[in-house]
């Protein structure tokens, strides 16, 4: 295309000596490296160990536990057999991870065009809802297509759904973080009447309870660890890894994604150097969207089959994107572990947990706890530069630092 | 961060977001409301002539918030003579209906609406200092177990609103350091504000309470009663005997409107909002402003969540007891123009949807959750500036550094 400017952008440490915002950005991204994410993790289930302690409970078992129940002690005598019970615990694990992937790349994208689209929550439930609309009501088809048909179907709602938001900023220039808390609670009422008393979505066979109908057999992803019926890990794990390559690709090896980076870094310099960033706002916001809306399509298609009033306020994945993708720096890596971790936590507190250490209904508040706390130390920037700035002074004679002493 | 795509005008939006043409709108739709139940259209249910009558008050406030006020005013009026007028035409059809609109409909909307008061005057002090504030929901869910925990053991509902305001007022505090000292980006602070507190009070109520109900006989906020009210026709069941938190609500709106409009400490507080450098250079601590106005943003938040929970709710608490009135709180600010009296309107138009919303579950499910839908409905299309231009405090969400 001819919009691209014939010079290749500078590297982050050449950028920072001009002192630009795209600069900053980029050293933060650097800056971070593994220690920080690392450190912050450790920051947040070290305070959320205190709070266990402080009410009387011990941490070291609680954690130790909470390890177990999501399966990670596997690694220890690995096998395929789901009769094993820590195989059983990782696959449930991996099955939350295969959503929390999706639901953090949703933040990611928009991130790296400069938005926070804090409606990961409501683009999950729209791709949820059309993917159970498409799986019950189109039934007869064969399998694959089927399939075909809900998933796409979902991430496009997703998208959509996302887009209105891309362009509404992109338009008259509102807030995105207002217009998706609005989205998000506008998708969750949907949800609420879809499923409820008389809904379009609720069961055909009692009307009493507030509940869908089963998806059909032919729009059921298959499963390759464990049984359909125990709610084995269904293929759209490999789809959620897959996603994590489509999104590196895009962003590094795109002119969509440097289009996209360009106008996250500085959008007046991206239009300055041709860029169409009004475009480029609706374009991230939409993907960004479609990643969450595939999220509720394989769920749906995947394991949960049908969804109910009472699960849409017990589901948060799409919050929980949030810090998944902050922990990960928003890049496809640490997204990809991010999810793990908070996969762990999402399916370790809710199971196998003894009641003399620590009982699930606190456990699974601790998620919340840690979660938050992810969240408030991951954002302080300056932390992290003062972090940075120390490793530096440890190692002056490091190459970086030369670097960035010339 | 948006700063830029709010220079890029569109002449056509621009001219929808005239006040004097959202005004003319407004009248014209609650002409309209009043005119869908009767013959031509014929409605059968009040489910119409209400939605276009609150559209008509929506716009009506928003063109009163954004300079025409004598035309919003009468677009206000209108909205509700429609609303009115409509429910009288369809009321003769359908008598059950009756039960759904009466005078206790205007008590039920106070006490719905007075949460996101708190909430929305809350955000107001925040962001008029320059402090956007997405944890409101956080800082009312930790006011609502905490409150109800202090009137519990405190023994009394006094205890209740001390020990709730302060916890939100404690929370505040964390967000108001990365937010400010570590220029953390306000909302992610913010997000993770909703994280902690969510598992604050679900991980506290389980311990302290496991799991059970709060033990009835909590002491709870005592109601007014107005003793020279009570046999008074309309006015009795209307206002005769509200809680004492909602005429508190009353109270801090109109102290908030002299506070931020009419002294020099709110024009310190919209100095920093609007612009902090200038600020600092005539003496102003921006820091301390700043942090002043994100605490008392937390405690009024956090008094707000204690009426929910003792007294709103009687005394209980459930897990995640707010469910987006923090949120509703805050699209009531945006819409009232991050003003106290248009919070304040806003907070009782979304409070008489959610009242609406409960009467109208007996008779249509789905239309009840139609009601629900409409503050966010409503705000999205605020913040799309079809109708108008919100306007947030210039420096709102930027962090300060001094130098």
């Amino acid at each position: 295309m001819t919009e691209e400017p014939n010079v290749p952008p500078e590297t982050p440490e050449e950028a920072a000596l001009t002192g630009t915002l795209a600069a900053s950005i980029a050293l933060k991204q650097r800056a971070g490296g593994l220690i920080v994410p690392v450190l912050t993790a450790l920051i947040a289930f070290l305070l959320g160990g205190l709070v266990v302690l402080a009410t009387g409970h011990n941490p070291l078992l609680a954690y130790r536990d909470i390890f177990n129940g999501a399966g990670l002690n596997w690694v220890f005598h690995p096998t395929t057999n789901v009769a094993d019970t820590a195989a059983y615990n990782l696959s449930q694990t991996l099955l939350q991870t295969t959503t929390l992937i999706l639901c953090g790349l949703a933040v990611a994208f928009a991130f790296r065009c400069g938005m926070f689209n804090i409606g990961g929550q409501g683009q999950y439930f729209v791709g949820l809802y059309v993917a159970n609309w498409v799986g019950v009501d189109f039934s007869g088809m064969s399998p694959l297509p089927h399939i075909l048909l809900a998933v796409g179907a979902a991430t496009l709602a997703g998208g959509l759904w996302a887009g209105i938001a891309g362009f509404l900023k992109a338009t008259v220039g509102a807030h995105e973080v207002i217009s998706t808390i609005m989205l998000n609670w506008i998708a969750i009422w949907v949800g609420e009447w879809l499923f409820g008393d008389g809904g379009p979505l609720q069961n055909s066979a009692n009307k009493t309870v507030p509940i869908s109908s089963d998806i059909a057999e032919s729009a059921k992803l298959p499963v390759f660890w464990g049984e359909k019926e125990l709610q084995g890990l269904h293929v759209g794990f490999f789809v959620a890894i897959a996603a994590l390559v489509v999104f590196w690709a895009i962003l590094n090896r795109t002119t969509l994604g440097y289009e996209v980076r360009a106008v996250g870094f500085n959008p007046e310099a991206a239009a300055y150097g041709g860029i169409n960033v009004r475009k480029n706002l609706v374009r991230a916001m939409a993907i960004s969207g479609a990643f969450a809306g595939l999220a509720g399509a394989l769920d749906m298609t995947g394991y949960l089959y049908h969804f109910g009033q009472s699960d849409i306020p017990a589901n948060s994945v799409g919050f929980i994107g949030i810090a998944v993708a902050l922990l990960g720096r928003n890049t496809a890596v640490g997204t990809g572990l991010g999810a793990l971790l908070f996969g762990a936590l999402l399916f370790g507190t809710t199971h196998g947990l003894s009641s003399n250490v620590i009982q699930p209904e606190l456990a699974g508040n601790l998620t919340y706890i840690i979660e938050g706390l992810v969240v408030l130390f991951v954002g302080a920037d300056v932390l992290i530069l003062y972090l940075w700035n120390t490793r530096r002074r440890l190692r002056p004679r490091g190459p970086k630092a030369a670097e960035a002493a010339a | 961060m948006s700063e830029w795509t709010q220079r890029l005008e569109n002449p056509v939006s621009a001219r929808l977001r005239d006040p004097g043409v959202t005004g003319y709108t407004g009248l014209v739709l609650g002409v309209l409301a009043a005119f869908l139940a009767i013959p031509p259209i014929e409605a059968r249910t009040t489910t119409w002539p209400i939605v276009v009558g609150i559209v008509a008050v929506a716009l009506g406030i928003w063109t009163t918030t954004r300079g025409r006020r004598r035309l919003g005013i009468g677009a206000i009026v209108s909205g509700l003579l429609g609303i009115g007028l409509g429910i009288l035409a369809t009321r003769s059809g359908t008598g059950n209906l009756e039960a759904v609109f009466n005078a206790s409909l205007v008590a039920q909307t106070f006490a719905f609406a007075t949460p996101l008061v708190f909430g929305a005057i809350a955000g107001m002090f925040s962001e008029r200092s320059g402090v956007v504030n997405i944890g409101l929901e956080g800082m009312m869910l930790m006011g609502a177990f905490w409150g109800v925990f202090g009137a519990d053991k405190g023994g009394t509902w006094v205890v209740g609103i001390l020990v709730g305001g302060a916890t939100g007022g404690v929370l505040a505090l964390v967000y108001a350091y990365f937010a400010i000292h570590l220029r953390a980006d306000q909302i992610v602070g913010g997000t993770a504000v909703n994280f902690l507190a969510l598992g604050i009070t679900g991980y506290f109520f389980f311990q302290i309470y496991h799991g059970e109900y709060v033990p009835a006989g909590v002491s709870q906020i005592p109601d007014v009663n107005i003793p020279g009210l009570k046999d008074v026709g309309f006015l009795g069941p209307a206002i005769g005997h509200l809680n004492l938190m909602i005429w508190v609500g009353f109270l801090v709106v109109i102290a908030s409107y002299f506070v931020v409009f009419k002294t020099p400490i709110g024009l310190r507080i919209r100095a920093c909002g609007e612009h902090p450098r200038a600020a600092d250079t005539v003496g102003i601590n921006v820091y301390a402003v700043r942090y002043g106005c994100v605490v008392l943003s937390g405690v009024l938040a956090a008094i707000g969540g204690v009426y929910l929970s003792d007294g709103f709710g009687g005394g209980t608490f459930n897990d995640n007891m707010t469910a987006g009135r923090g949120f509703i709180a805050l699209a009531a600010m945006i819409f009232g123009n991050w003003r106290p009296a248009g919070a304040f309107g806003a907070a009782v138009l979304f409070g008489l949807s959610s009242a609406v919303a409960l009467r109208l579950q007996v008779y249509s499910a789905s239309a009840s959750t139609l009601f629900n839908v409409l503050p966010y409905v409503l705000t999205l299309i605020a913040v799309a500036g079809v109708i108008g231009r919100t306007v947030p405090p210039a420096a709102d969400g930027k962090p300060y550094s001094k130098q």
